[in-house]
């Protein structure tokens, strides 16, 4: 099949462009090809978060974790009532209560999201990063959330008593990321927040945000956080423009 | 209260919101609402009780109060009372028979377009078939121009939408150079800006200003900023052919939005100022679609397809080029899968048409719905034999800024070749001139010597 004349923009776009034709259509080819990665995209939307592997992961890495569940029971009713999948489970609030002890700096979260397959590749590897910025702050357990959406974190952190929630969770999955991860850090978490009172690290993936740089941005974060007692669209995220100091180690 | 019964069961329907509601066809929006029948046989009985309801019940009973809310006010002040005559006799059940009968012909439905609400329109939308919806809307005609003509029977159009995920010039420019070599961008080429700001939007808009006027293209270019900057834009002198907002249909859903009636008229004085267009000059592009109200807590127990129709309302006061639907985009919540999506499109497309707008449709699925490509393929199939005016046209139906899959330009080619539909006037002259297309409208083998291969050097 012959090439478009205008193959070489491709360079400069991840578009789907000078794809050819058969006809007026789409070449078998780009068919498939299209077909494939909409199948990885509906394969992370029902895909499930691996606690048993995930707990043994964090384990290795001297890590405490609870698992919970939201109130949506399975993926299609976590699809249809985005509600359900914001608040816990009657189970699992009895099962937080009893671990709760005392007030903690910072309660971190991984949920499925629309990706478990996301926080399932990405999860611990950014948490074995992160935890050696944050060695002055209270942990609580770590908690893995099943069928869980951001506002979770709210219902979470209030019962655990952190000053702050870090939630990682599956992004929803497009096309050419079918296992973006993101990370939503709010401030005072507790039910009734709503998303200005949050701030998002995105596209934590293989082709995106390294593990490296998201664990430095989300501790720079986390530390503006502490500092000014404040989150969301109020804490500039000037990341970008400064350095930080963790240790008396500069970044 | 309105009631209905059924052998021994009889259903009551507490306001005319209501039963709306409860006869809508099933969504997962309204049921997420808490508002949608709760069986089957409570949703047909619902129907049959708004069929031998009169469509004056809609002048007399609104279903925002009139005081509450300023698209009920525009709805009111601005029906046409005089050619509401030929049909106030009428019941929602009548009025279907009436839209399908042979001597309502499009003469007839045009002279009708500012006599039927969107409540009515809405109403007897729920009431109708698919076939009912297509049949009708085919029949409706509505012709925009700005540098192109849009509606013309047989022609369908395309917006050409090159988004890159950092707006990056080079990336948009090599999406929008495929569009065009696949003939599509006649609609509109439209840029979903990544960050919102004037500036950004400015220097996009003179990138796309450039292109369309070095090589003479015949169509017209938009950013689609929130129209506070794009009144902004043109006050720094911007190239600003159209005024992009999306619009709801309540005044809550709008002010959530930061807009209102005065300000969306503010918007259009100033584009139409700077006398742009060649062969017309609608200057606004409206963006809708079912959910928006809920989604923004903005819904008034009112159903969503209703809703819809009532963004409809706004969109007529200010005689747009287009109108899109971008039935899909709002996930699983609100459209939980094809049935819904597709179903939804069509209402779409029939509302406005009947009330006398540009209607197009982004049809389109995010994909947490239960939906696919082959469902696009059915849809876009039914809205065109329909008489839809313009699709979107996406590098292989894959948006990868806004994540979601809507219709590529190769789907504008085969729908074009299948039903023998053709692009606006100007631009089909244009694309032959220009060597994309020969006389058959059949894409050329490209002399590589043609000038717009270097569009983005």
């Amino acid at each position: 099949m012959k090439k478009d004349p205008w193959y070489n923009l491709k360079q400069y776009t991840n578009a789907r462009i000078a794809i050819g034709h058969s006809g007026a259509s789409l070449p078998t080819s780009e068919l498939l090809k299209f077909r494939m990665a909409h199948s990885l995209a509906k394969d992370a939307i029902y895909s499930e978060i691996d606690t048993p592997q995930l707990t043994a992961d964090l384990l290795n890495s001297s890590i405490k974790s609870v698992v919970v569940k939201s109130n949506a029971f399975e993926r299609k009713d976590y699809l249809l009532r985005p509600d359900k999948g914001r608040l816990l489970d009657q189970e699992s609030i009895n099962k937080l209560q009893f671990a709760v002890k005392e007030p903690v700096d910072l309660c971190i979260i991984i949920a499925d999201g629309l990706s478990a397959n996301a926080v399932n590749t990405h999860s611990v590897k950014l948490i074995n990063y992160l935890l050696p910025l944050l060695k002055d702050w209270t942990l609580s357990p770590l908690i893995l959330a099943k069928q869980g959406r951001v506002a979770l974190s709210d219902s979470i952190g209030q019962i655990l008593k952190a000053q702050i929630s870090l939630l990682l969770i599956g992004e929803r999955p497009g096309l050419s990321s079918p296992d973006s991860m993101g990370a939503y850090i709010t401030y005072q978490p507790q039910q009734g927040n709503t998303d200005e009172k949050r701030n998002c690290v995105s596209n934590i993936q293989s082709d995106g945000l390294s593990y490296e740089v998201a664990a430095l941005k989300i501790a720079y974060l986390l530390q503006q956080m502490r500092t000014k007692q404040i989150s969301g669209v109020l804490l500039k995220d000037d990341y970008d423009n400064n350095i930080f100091q963790i240790d008396g180690k500069k970044y | 209260m309105y009631k209905h019964t059924v052998g021994h069961t009889v259903y009551k329907f507490n306001s005319l919101a209501d039963l709306m509601a409860k006869a809508t066809p099933l969504r997962s929006g309204d049921q997420l609402a808490g508002i949608a029948a709760r069986s089957y046989q409570e949703r047909v009985a619902a129907q049959m009780a708004l069929a031998e309801l009169p469509l004056s019940v809609f002048l007399e009973e609104h279903l925002i109060p009139y005081n509450q809310d300023e698209i009920t006010r525009l709805i009111i002040d601005t029906h046409d009372k005089a050619n509401f005559k030929t049909i106030s006799h009428l019941t929602i059940g009548d009025f279907r028979n009436f839209l399908l009968d042979n001597t309502t012909t499009k003469e007839v439905l045009t002279s009708l377009q500012k006599a039927i609400t969107p409540e009515m329109a809405a109403a007897v939308c729920k009431i109708m078939s698919i076939q009912d919806l297509i049949l009708v809307s085919a029949k409706c005609e509505v012709i925009t121009s700005f540098r192109t003509t849009i509606g013309l029977e047989g022609r369908l159009a395309t917006r050409l939408q090159p988004n890159h995920p950092t707006d990056d010039v080079k990336g948009i420019l090599a999406s929008v150079v495929d569009g065009i070599f696949n003939g599509s961008g006649d609609a509109v080429i439209g840029i979903n800006p990544a960050t919102d700001n004037v500036a950004n939007q400015i220097q996009l808009l003179q990138v796309l200003e450039d292109v369309r006027t070095r090589y003479e293209i015949p169509t017209q270019i938009c950013v689609l900023s929130h129209i506070t900057n794009t009144i902004l834009a043109i006050e720094q002198g911007a190239p600003v052919d159209l005024v992009f907002q999306s619009i709801g249909g309540t005044e809550k859903t709008n002010s959530s939005f930061g807009i209102n009636l005065s300000m969306l008229k503010e918007g259009k004085e100033a584009a139409v100022s700077l006398n742009r267009g060649t062969v017309g000059n609608n200057v606004m592009y409206f963006e809708t679609g079912q959910g928006s109200s809920l989604s923004a807590n903005a819904h008034h127990n009112i159903d969503q397809q209703t809703l819809e129709a009532r963004a409809y309302a706004v969109a007529r006061a200010f005689d747009p080029l287009l109108v899109n639907t971008v039935v899909g985009f709002i996930g699983p919540e609100y459209l939980y899968d094809s049935k819904q999506i597709i179903r939804a499109g069509l209402e779409d497309h029939f509302c406005g048409k009947l009330m006398g707008l540009p209607m197009g449709c982004d049809v389109c699925y995010t994909n947490h719905a239960e939906a696919d490509q082959d469902d696009m393929d059915v849809l876009m199939t039914l809205l065109s034999t329909a008489g839809c005016n313009f699709i979107m046209g996406i590098p292989g139906a894959d948006d990868i800024m806004l994540n979601y899959q809507s219709t590529s330009f190769h789907d504008a080619l085969y729908i074009r070749q299948l039903l023998g539909l053709r692009p606006a006037p100007e631009f089909e002259e244009w694309l032959i001139k220009s060597g994309i297309m020969n006389k058959n409208l059949q894409l050329t083998q490209l002399d590589l010597s043609n000038k717009l291969l270097n569009i983005v050097s």
